[in-house]
């Protein structure tokens, strides 16, 4: 039987498969990114996830600027075919764009177009733990993009074809490890941070060389003991869970090598479980990128039992203070503090100034030297003992980054105010890949009458002094800041879903377009023949989605669900 | 009217198995799951017929419904394929949830679904895959510790409020001489979003 049929099927011809289409010219003359390119980016491109090493996420580009932002018009929409949050910027590189979406996607466009290049995903185990699957973004060096996918998987791809050239296992995904952040490279490394406070991991960051993704080094975020800072942990094996996520990309400084980074809250959520500071929790971190070594930190609330993560790192920037100019850094923390700090010689960190950003009743006052808050204990929740404070869990601002203008000197700040929370804590054990948060958590609006939740804010710099808020009366504020030298403010993050251009120095919107999804995305701004173009990605989810539900059980109607689904839009001044 | 000749029609139906069972020229033409082997009992979602675990108990003391508090807290579980007893707990996509009520707070559909008051559900909440561990007890509901979703057991896992596409996928239980057992599959695929 067998052998009547093998004769009539050997002789199916077989049709061997298509030659691959020819590859178009904008990828066979991809520009590889240098390390110059980097640290002196040109104005025409949007090589990182904040442009420059610094976090500013300002750019030189003047073509569109406050006076014509009003004709601002789409001039492309690409769906990316996936839901949820949609949270990377387009990076874009002599006119090649890189899209990192939810569901371990990255696409290449190009630029001017929206004509798609390539596509690659990496597909997610069913039993995947990725409780925040979106990616921040995308990095660039030479031929490479590296992608940072969910479970926990560092990946080189080649930009011109959009194939793996390495892939490497960084974490253990099945103890509740995995990414969202966008990796940062510097020194011939590619860096990455993990994600899984919630689930008893020890954060950590590490480097992998960029060409072979060999492991350079690793830092835990949480001492062990006898390492230093591990005198702030209790002496059990409180460390081994302690939290410290790194879900952020950090800033870098790129005349002294050192990165800084923010950590996130301890495990579990509550700080009576771990008696101590617990560094590094909530903290930013300074780390020799050379060495792997910390050199330097500041922890911006210690015994952390609010779930204030503080991973968005700070910026990086000069300000004046009484007279001098200071090489600094500055932050807007979870904790509804912004922080004035210094980066001082070899890595150290200083406190310079902090004060609230949003309702504070949790700090009753800060040491002037060190900027070390006094807690109030009828704040801080504990296993048995609910307390109420304000900023909510989610905090005067959460991840979304703010940007800076050199030219008017202002900080824009994406802030939630009039959000408080209660939480009580319980004991849970440890069980690896399981939640260990041990506590429930409650959002409330305060006072519940409040006319308004999202802000824009804009603070000097030089005088610590707020020039202008902008108030969204229904909707809270997830959306990232950028900034032009044509003095305007660019940013989403509303439940109206709408993309704004505000005037940078006096906060009036200048224009505004509905999208099909809420955006919480960070912008970017690129220049192609002498046309400057804005892109966002639109594409709510994750955690506006959740707040969105809370404050829809707080305001029953107020706050309904915001259609998801993924769109890159690009927009520009008409004509040539 | 069949055609013999050249054997085109008995080459059209083994070319057909082969594409499908993937098997080379010449091997057998046996069904593909044999080919390629059985599927691992740890790992595939619980069977009719399995009797249920709690999590973290070695001794696979099959549970009963009097070892699930009335109204008071999620018991976790496993399913146990029960002729070589393999927990299955090969992925964490088979967790189990357990909570008991009073027959008359079910709806009909989920009374059809219970054994003596206990309901089961996968354990993975449909938004981001997170473990449903919090059970409301002033409310007797359950709820994700991660975004918030609050689920209905007394109603087929309904979704009350809160960010999760679908109800909790829900297993069918019985009482088989006095133990708890699963009665049918899952309702609905267990799993999450997946973007």
């Amino acid at each position: 039987m067998l052998a009547s049929i093998a004769p009539a099927f050997a002789q199916v011809p077989v049709v061997p498969p298509p030659p691959p289409p020819p590859m178009p010219d904008i990828l066979t003359k991809y520009r590889p990114v240098t390390v110059d390119m980097l640290k002196n980016p040109s104005p025409n491109d949007w090589l990182q996830i904040r442009r420059t090493y610094d976090g500013q996420a300002f750019s030189p580009l003047k073509q569109i600027t406050a006076a014509n932002v009003k004709d601002l018009k789409p001039v492309w929409i690409a769906s990316t075919g996936v839901s949820n949050g949609h949270q990377a910027p387009p990076i874009v590189n002599n006119g090649v764009m890189f899209v990192a979406t939810p569901g371990n996607q990255v696409m290449a466009l190009e630029a001017k177009t929206g004509t798609m290049l390539w596509r690659y995903r990496l597909a997610l185990p069913e039993d995947a733990i990725v409780l925040h699957p979106t990616s921040r973004g995308v990095a660039l060096l030479d031929n490479k993009v590296f992608f940072a996918a969910g479970h926990g998987v560092l990946v080189a791809l080649d930009a011109k074809t959009g194939k793996e050239v390495w892939k490497t296992n960084v974490m253990n995904n099945e103890s509740g490890y995995y990414m969202s952040l966008a990796p940062l490279v510097a020194d011939g490394k590619v860096m990455i941070g993990t994600s899984g406070g919630e689930r008893g991991i020890r954060g950590y960051i590490a480097a992998y060389d960029v060409n072979t993704g060999k492991e350079s080094w690793r830092v835990y975020t949480v001492p062990a003991p006898g390492e230093k800072g591990s005198e702030t942990w209790p002496h059990g094996e409180e460390w081994k869970t302690g939290g410290g996520s790194v879900w952020v990309t950090g800033n870098y400084d790129q005349k002294t090598n050192i990165a800084y980074w923010g950590t996130g809250n301890g495990g579990p959520w509550m700080g009576g479980e771990r008696p101590g500071d617990n560094l590094y929790t909530s903290s930013t971190i300074a780390i020799d990128v050379g060495t792997g070594q910390i050199v330097g930190h500041h922890q911006y609330h210690p015994n952390d039992s609010w779930d204030w993560d503080e991973v968005s790192p700070p910026i990086l920037l000069d300000y004046k203070r009484n007279g001098k100019t200071i090489s600094g850094l500055l932050d807007f923390a979870r904790d509804g503090y912004m922080w004035f700090l210094e980066r001082g010689d070899n890595g150290k960190i200083n406190y310079v100034q902090g004060q609230p950003f949003v309702k504070q009743n949790v700090f009753k006052s800060l040491d002037p030297k060190t900027g070390r808050p006094d807690v109030d204990p009828d704040r801080k929740p504990a296993v048995g003992k609910k307390a109420s404070f304000c900023p909510s869990l989610w905090g005067g601002k959460d991840w979304p980054p703010i940007s800076f203008s050199p030219q008017t000197r202002l900080v824009y700040v994406p802030a939630n105010e009039n959000l408080c929370g209660r939480i009580e804590g319980f004991k849970v054990p440890y069980k690896p890949g399981q939640a260990y948060t041990g506590a429930i958590s409650e959002l409330y609006i305060d006072p519940p009458n409040a006319d308004h939740i999202g802000e824009v804010q804009a603070w000097n710099v030089d005088t610590g002094k707020k020039v202008w808020t902008h108030k969204f009366e229904t909707s809270q504020n997830w959306g990232p800041t950028m900034v032009t030298a044509g003095d305007v403010v660019f940013a989403g993050g509303t439940n109206d879903r709408k993309f704004r251009a505000f005037d940078a120095k006096s906060g009036k919107v200048l224009w505004e377009q509905v999208t099909n999804s809420g955006i919480t995305a960070m912008p970017s701004t690129f220049m192609i023949d002498g046309k400057q173009y804005i892109a966002i990605q639109s594409g709510w989810g994750i955690d506006s989605r959740a707040m969105q539900n809370r404050l829809n059980m707080a305001r029953p109607g107020k706050f309904p669900e915001v259609p998801e689904g993924g769109a890159i839009w690009v927009f520009a001044l008409p004509g040539k | 009217m069949e055609d013999n000749t050249c054997g085109c029609r008995a080459a059209a139906i083994d070319r057909r198995a082969i594409i499908q069972g993937g098997l080379a020229v010449g091997a057998s033409l046996a069904a593909p799951g044999a080919a390629l082997g059985q599927a691992d009992p740890a790992t595939t979602r619980p069977r009719p017929g399995d009797y249920l675990v709690k999590d973290e108990d070695t001794s696979k003391k099959p549970l009963t419904p009097a070892d699930i508090p009335l109204h008071k807290t999620i018991v976790s579980a496993w399913a146990v394929e029960p002729n070589e007893n393999i927990v299955r707990k090969g992925s964490r996509l088979n967790g189990i949830i357990l909570v008991r009520y009073e027959n008359s707070e079910l709806t009909p559909e989920t009374l059809s679904r219970a054994a003596e008051g206990v309901v089961a559900y996968t354990q993975i909440c449909t938004h981001n895959g997170c473990d449903v561990t919090d059970y409301i007890e002033a409310e007797r509901v359950v709820q994700c510790g991660c975004h918030f979703t609050k689920y209905d057991p007394r109603d087929s896992a309904r979704i009350i409020e809160g960010p999760a596409p679908r109800a909790l996928p829900a297993l069918p239980l019985k009482v088989e001489n006095g133990k708890l057992v699963v009665a049918k599959a899952y309702t609905d695929r267990v799993g999450f979003e997946q973007a």
